[in-house]
């Protein structure tokens, strides 16, 4: 089987990107690859990580399981695009100040997930753990952490995580 | 005699720095191995052997080649001879053996990732497939004594008369603890990018220590040292796993000898890491303990067997801690080892003390109930004076004082010790315990170098690695501190073989020998220089050696605690809350020293609730090799988890009275938590992990 490859373009942390890439790209790979952006990291390529997280069209995304090549003209926001200038993310800020990463290499996941999440949580959506499905989301300390599931860390930093991400979102 | 090393003043040491390199990780931006900038990298992806035993007859390389953007199919038959095959895990494609499944038989090099991995997929193989034995168990006919076993620890130790003692004690536990296989998994795969140019190979890894994995290549391609480059600034967690070069390292310096000037790519996919990364041997623990009524030990007996691989030997010491842990006139500690066709064991957090304080702590529970003692108690009833092992006395040991402080922390007066008393809303509440002890280890081999800067800053260089574990930052304050200046004023460097040498991050052992190196490198500055050196002064200092650690047996001790709840109707098992107090000498940074306790007490968590490698025995080789298979504990799944130190001052570890932190948090985890559900149920648990099925019968 040769290569098929097909032009594509993204819209990636505000920069408009045109490339030729093989159509068994993924979108983890196009990023990391082809336009050096590693902010976005490669934990399992299967999913079931979250190291990859990114907002795609404004929804978090595992962008391992995305080819490329199905996402022409899509926006992509990665973890390296969510501060302002030298400003850190509200979100970014404490991360480090509640330390909730040590190797730092689920964090970009971590915190484009908690980004999307918090999208998720102001629009209704309800979790596993909600115990209205229709009122307004709470998002207690159990909320959080059911939400941020799909984001394993094995360094173990959940305890700083959480706190981080409450602190933003409250 | 010399005297006890001169402390450090703490000013910057024992504040909750942030972490350094903290803005680079939520940005982004820190780089780790497989994201240096490259110019038409190249891609490798390994091929692996699809039997556990037995020889290649026939490799067929032609499909592979002919795919456009494949540059070269590494195999045994074409690939370069190594210089030096000693060791049997990097001795790779230099016959057409196969010593376990998924052992590295060949690599594609191509263009892109895309292309090597289907060009890989292509090579075909034919064996002569030999029968395979991959499961340990008790009686194994190849069980044998090693010279050693990891650490350089005696393989037995024997103490007075254990059988006699336990003939005549007036309460005995013998049961036999088991642990699964367990594999590390770092988030961030195994990865190196190596470029050959010029006869110097250059490799930028994901390891615990550049210099480690210098002196492990450089001999196997008969290059000096001084012609290997290993940079590695960040790396993505490790826990024991990037301790040692694996094989994929040598495989990527093997295909960029032969596409030199062209940098070469290789990541380990996840399910490549369950073959070729290293993990926790499985253990199985005979553990007898002899105690008269009062619940003083007569006799500790521990005889514990693991596997080990076929073209390695690593023998996990998972007694030791037995060794040293109670007061006890009789003693026998003992390790038995069996090669079975399976991939190379090695480092995971803890190795040792990990699975052998889960079947001793377990033990000790088991101990208290036959004696009628509160389980805090009797480990306090056996405190030992000294070190049972040496005689030397402790350098400190708050063991006593971590207990009574985890007992109040969880309220353990309201536990009751008749197990299934406690129901609340449908589920079984017990509350369980576990001592945690570490070693402190100081290895020779590791300089720093000091350098004046203009403006009275300083740069401080040393190849230590940061995999998580806030050497960064806790390296800084270590030499501000050394050099009485600001932690601002120091700018630290360090996870590079162009800096000086410095031992592997294992064995909790980095502050002490690196911190060390600066310590001496900054009062040779000063001795040198004084308070105000010319820009451009430098000086070196090594670890060097502490007379007390021939004087002195140190450890880190602590003890854990767990409230377990197990749903009485569906046995589900959770550990809603986990109170975790330390005693590990001076904490260097509060809030990275605590990240990495949480860290080692989840992964404890995780350990025993959820971590099993299910080898399959039909076809050699673990079959839950991914991660939604192999489950690690999530966010979700962690309760409350409380964790604490006491403030210990031990004026004989190091200058900077610390102990290490890295690896005493996983110690015990498990065995709280199995008490806690035998107080919860009256199931005692002693196989790993705990699952609902035990709960059910």
């Amino acid at each position: 089987m040769d290569a098929v490859e097909v032009e594509v373009s993204l819209r990636v942390d505000g920069r408009q990107r045109r490339l030729t890439l093989d159509t068994r790209t993924s979108l983890l790979d196009a990023l990391r690859e082809r336009l050096g952006v590693t902010g976005p990291k490669k934990g399992c390529d299967h999913g079931q990580c979250g190291a990859c997280t990114i907002l795609l069209d404004g929804r978090r995304v595992n962008s391992c399981l995305a080819l490329a090549v199905a996402h022409d003209e899509a926006e992509i926001t990665t973890v390296e695009g969510l501060a302002d200038g030298d400003t850190l993310h509200p979100l970014q800020e404490s991360f480090v100040r509640h330390d909730g990463f040590q190797c730092g290499y689920c964090t970009p996941g971590q915190i484009c997930s908690a980004v999307g999440m918090l999208t998720e949580a102001e629009a209704g959506w309800p979790s596993a753990v909600s115990a209205d499905l229709t009122a307004p989301v709470e998002l207690t300390d159990a909320e959080i952490s059911e939400r941020m599931s799909g984001n394993l860390c094995r360094c173990g930093a959940y305890a700083g995580i959480v706190p981080a991400i409450a602190e933003v979102a409250r | 005699m010399t005297t006890t090393e001169q402390r450090l003043t703490p000013r910057a040491m024992g504040v909750p720095l942030d972490r350094l390199d903290g803005p680079a990780k939520v940005t982004g931006t820190a780089r780790y191995a497989f994201e240096h900038p490259q110019t038409q990298p190249l891609y490798l992806h390994p091929v692996q052997a699809t039997v556990a035993a037995g020889r290649i007859t026939a490799i067929e390389t032609g499909a592979a080649e002919a795919v456009p953007g494949v540059l070269a199919v590494l195999t045994h038959l074409n690939a370069p001879r190594l210089a030096d095959t000693s060791d049997g895990e990097l001795a790779i494609l230099q016959s057409g053996g196969v010593a376990f499944r998924g052992q590295i038989i060949g690599g594609v090099v191509a263009t892109s990732p895309e292309t090597a991995r289907h060009a890989a997929s292509l090579v075909r193989t034919a064996y002569d497939e030999q029968p395979h034995d991959v499961v340990l168990r008790a009686g194994h006919e190849g069980l044998y004594a090693p010279d050693s076993v990891n650490g350089g620890y005696d393989t037995d130790q024997v103490q007075g008369d254990v059988e006699a003692a336990l003939a005549s004690a007036d309460v005995t536990v013998d049961q036999t603890y088991t642990t699964p296989t367990l594999h590390n998994n770092p988030m961030e795969p195994h990865s190196t990018i190596a470029v050959w140019d010029d006869g110097q190979l250059t490799l930028y890894d994901s390891t615990q220590g550049v210099h480690m994995v210098r002196k492990s290549v450089a001999p196997l391609f008969g290059l000096d040292p001084e012609q290997v480059r290993v940079i590695s600034p960040h790396v993505g967690g490790g826990f024991g796993s990037k301790g040692n070069a694996h094989a994929h390292v040598v495989l990527a310096a093997m295909a960029a000898r032969q596409l030199p000037g062209r940098p070469v790519k290789l990541a380990l996919t996840r399910q490549q890491m369950f073959f070729l990364a290293g993990y926790r041997t499985p253990t199985l623990q005979r553990v007898r303990l002899g105690a008269d009524r009062d619940g003083r030990f007569s006799a500790i007996s521990v005889e514990a067997i693991s596997q080990t691989a076929r073209i390695k030997e690593f023998t996990e010491q998972t007694a030791v801690a037995a060794r040293m842990m109670y007061a006890a006139p009789n003693r026998r500690t003992t390790h038995r080892v069996t090669r079975l066709d399976v991939p190379v064991p090695s480092w995971m957090r803890a190795p040792g003390e990990c699975p052998g304080m889960f079947a001793a702590e377990v033990a000790m529970d088991e101990l208290a109930e036959a004696c009628g003692l509160d389980p805090v108690e009797l480990r306090v009833r056996n405190e030992p004076e000294t070190d049972p092992e040496t005689g030397h006395p402790f350098s400190s040991r708050n063991l006593v004082a971590c207990l009574r402080e985890g007992a109040r922390r969880i309220g353990w007066e309201r536990r009751d010790p008749t197990p299934g008393a406690r129901r609340e809303n449908g589920a079984l509440v017990g509350l369980g315990v576990s001592a945690s002890v570490y070693p402190v280890f100081r290895m020779p081999g590791s300089a720093a170098r000091v350098r004046a800067e203009a403006g009275g800053r300083y740069t401080v260089s040393i190849g230590a690695a940061d995999l998580g574990t806030g050497t960064w930052t806790a390296l800084t304050q270590i030499a501000a501190d050394a050099l009485e200046v600001p932690v601002e004023h120091v700018d630290l460097r360090i996870g590079d073989t162009a800096l000086p040498p410095a031992t592997v991050a294992g064995g909790s052992s980095g502050i002490t020998c690196w911190g060390s190196a600066i310590v001496h490198a900054a009062r040779e500055l000063r001795g040198q220089h004084g308070r105000s050196p010319a820009e451009g002064a430098e000086a070196v200092g090594e670890t060097g050696d502490n007379p007390d650690t021939e004087r002195y047996a140190m450890y880190a001790f602590g003890a854990q605690f767990a409230e377990v709840r197990v749903d009485a109707d569906t046995g589900e098992v959770r550990a809603p809350r986990l109170v975790g107090v330390f005693a590990a000498g001076r904490i260097i940074n509060p809030k990275t020293a605590r990240s990495q306790l949480l860290g080692g007490m989840t992964m404890g968590l995780s350990m025993a609730l959820y971590e099993q490698s299910h080898v399959d025995p039909s076809i050699g080789q673990v079959a839950n090799h991914d991660f939604a298979e192999y489950h690690i504990a999530t966010n979700a799944d962690i309760g409350s988890l409380d964790v604490s130190w006491l403030d210990e001052d031990d004026p004989h570890v190091n200058a900077m009275g610390s102990k290490g932190i890295g690896e005493i948090g996983i110690v015990g985890t498990a065995a709280a938590v199995a008490n806690a559900a035998y107080n919860a149920t009256g199931v005692r648990i002693r196989d790993l992990p705990v699952t609902l099925d035990a709960f059910l019968s």
